[in-house]
């Protein structure tokens, strides 16, 4: 395609030698270039007034110390040395990691999963569709504050039932041990996205292809590995990016949740920030300290820094995951 | 798969299986991978939804039977949704959430479509990088551009309103773009040439061609962005926390617990009004936004 423009573009220069026509004021080509420009211009303003400028802004902020009310002053890497001896942030890393770790593996196995059993029922494929997706559009904060509701210590739901059978129930969000398998849980309630584009993968699968391999004497998990998974891989590795990205970022249920399941400890009042990592630390994610650093204390010198070590962190893992992927599938995507 | 076919044929030819007792025993498996399979999916079905029922059940009762060990309610108050309007200042985050998403939503469109059009149907150098300066942008967690953002916004004195959430949907959002060129890549060239030997320019041919085969893709992209907002916590609480007049939903309820301690009646109240329009508005636009998800997954 490039090349046919090219050369038409080389064929209507030759035909403007000829002083045949009264020569236009732009070349064709600058006029299609006017036409993207007015079909971007308003993205590619986007683009530098949102990706370019704030990241090299959050790089310079980095080396300086900055409250917003005095200009920043440079500090070199002082902001970067003291992360070293953050006792906070240290938790924050530690609490992300776990999440990164144990959360992103649980949801893209659960979702491929859910997508298998959805997309091998025979019937009511779209039924089971449709009550497997609801929870992904329920807003982050309400579902925060349901599971809060139904993983109440004491008269809870959940822990009631375990009761009727005979299970003494942990105290869920109001146990340091047990306050991130329960935002897991939350997480794997909302599966729904993972598990429509599983599905929708799953059902690319020539039929065919699993007949063929099943008469050649396959096992169901010989099928699995061969037949299936490759053709799985492109999504794995997207499903694990939008994971990884999601675990890093992840904000809003740890504030609320925390929020919520404390305002049950204390009957008090306080805003959510006050309760940010409760119990004892144990929600503390690194957005979380980011946020605190940052806008309760001022300190956009340091939370600058900690975003800019977020950055290379979240690249370096869409690099790797996609380097990975591409081996596995032997295709580019 | 043409090397696994002729074996296949050749194994079938060779052990003729014996009729009755092979096909019996070929149905009562499939009867029994039939109850498995469907036993498991009505197990996750329960599960899934069960939290939904829990709290529209509590969200009836009164403020002394939520903190009981009753699943259902002894008498019902549906009263406790006009509580929540009246102990917060509801009817005001209701507005500011509508005009927060619905502002959004339009700008978002308005700016995107054109963008994706010029990144999925047509010809320009650096075409390639700018696609990946937006995926860059929708990968991007928002924590690690909102120092230089939010002081940008302070200098304009626009903190602790919404327009820092509002006004940059007005210079494209990654997300819908990247959506956007999904759905334009998937409508054939030729419908776009036609147009173009007709003698459409290139805006004539976005509107008059592309937008009505795009329309399903515009839906889904648009309801997206609507839900986005909607749901959206970090950016209201990031911007707008400072000022309660500014509130949205999201914030409403999120504090609703803590300043109004045990009441999970109206906790769950409150919860389920938040879902509720999420929900409708699924169901009615189910298939778009099926497709939406599903193209998301589709690398390009």
């Amino acid at each position: 395609m490039t090349t046919t423009t090219t050369s038409h573009h080389a064929a209507t220069r030759e035909l403007a030698v000829q002083p045949r026509r009264r020569p236009a004021a732009f070349s064709r080509r600058t006029r299609h270039g006017f036409t993207v420009l007015s079909f971007m211009a308003p993205a590619l303003i986007g683009i530098l007034a949102f990706l370019v400028y704030p990241l090299l802004s959050a790089l310079y902020f980095s080396f300086t110390r900055f409250n917003l009310l005095t200009p920043p002053t440079w500090v070199g890497l002082r902001n970067y040395g003291a992360m070293l001896h953050d006792a906070n942030l240290l938790k924050a890393v530690e609490n992300t990691l776990w999440l990164v770790a144990i959360m992103v593996p649980a949801q893209v196995l659960f979702g491929l999963g859910a997508g298998m059993l959805v997309a091998s029922v025979r019937r009511g494929t779209s039924f089971y569709r449709t009550v497997f997706y609801l929870p992904a559009l329920v807003p982050p904060v309400a579902g925060a504050l349901a599971f809060v509701y139904i993983l109440k210590p004491g008269a809870g739901p959940v822990n009631r039932m375990l009761s009727a059978v005979g299970i003494d129930g942990p105290l869920w969000f109001n146990d340091p041990t047990w306050a991130k398998p329960s935002l897991t849980l939350l997480a794997l309630w909302g599966i729904g996205n993972t598990m429509v584009i599983f599905l929708a993968a799953l059902l690319d699968v020539p039929a065919n292809l699993h007949e063929a391999a099943a008469l050649d004497g396959a096992t169901g998990w010989q099928r699995f590995r061969l037949v299936t998974l490759p053709t799985l891989s492109p999504v794995i590795a997207f499903s694990a990016i939008t994971g990884v990205i999601a675990a890093l970022q992840y904000f809003t249920q740890a504030a609320v949740a925390a929020s919520a399941a404390n305002g049950e400890a204390n009957t008090g009042g306080g805003s959510v920030a006050s309760a940010f990592g409760d119990p004892e630390g144990s929600t503390f994610t690194y957005p979380l300290w980011l946020y605190l650093k940052g806008f309760k204390y001022n300190k956009l010198g340091y939370a600058s820094a900690m975003a800019i070590v977020l950055f290379v962190v979240a690249f370096t893992v869409v690099a790797i995951v996609i380097r990975r992927s591409r081996s596995l599938s032997g295709e580019q995507s | 798969m043409t090397q696994l076919a002729p074996p296949r044929a050749h194994s079938h030819r060779r052990v003729p299986p014996p009729r009755s007792g092979y096909a019996a025993r070929r149905r009562r498996r499939a009867l029994l991978l039939f109850i498995a399979q469907h036993s498991v999916a009505i197990a996750l079905c329960i599960m899934f939804l069960s939290p939904f029922v829990f709290i529209v059940l509590t969200s009836f009762m009164s403020s002394s039977q939520s903190l009981s060990s009753h699943y259902w309610p002894h008498s019902w108050h549906p009263g406790n949704y006009l509580a929540v309007f009246r102990k917060t200042d509801m009817p005001r985050y209701l507005w500011n959430t509508v005009l927060y998403a619905g502002l959004g939503t339009i700008f978002t469109i308005a700016s995107s479509v054109p963008a994706a059009y010029a990144l999925a149907k047509l010809r320009w150098p650096g075409r390639k990088v700018a696609f990946l300066a937006v995926i860059c942008m929708m990968l991007l967690p928002p924590q690690i551009t909102a120092v230089p953002l939010y002081s940008m916004w302070a200098y304009y004195g626009l903190t602790g309103t919404l327009w820092p959430l509002i006004l940059p949907s007005l210079f494209g959002d990654a997300f819908s773009i990247f959506l956007l060129r999904q759905f334009m890549l998937t409508i054939p060239d030729e419908y776009l040439d036609t147009a173009r030997v007709d003698g459409c320019g290139e805006w004539r041919t976005l509107f008059k061609v592309v937008w009505p085969m795009a329309r399903p893709g515009i839906a889904a992209t648009a309801m997206f962005q609507f839900f986005y907002a909607w749901n959206d916590y970090y950016g209201p609480f990031l911007y707008a926390s400072e000022n309660q007049a500014n509130w949205t939903v999201s914030l409403g309820i999120a504090s609703f617990r803590s300043l109004h301690a045990v009441a999970w009646n109206l906790v769950t109240a409150a919860t389920v009004f938040a879902i509720v329009p999420v929900v409708v508005v699924f169901f009615f636009a189910q298939k778009a936004f099926v497709q939406g998800v599903t193209l998301t997954g589709v690398k390009g």
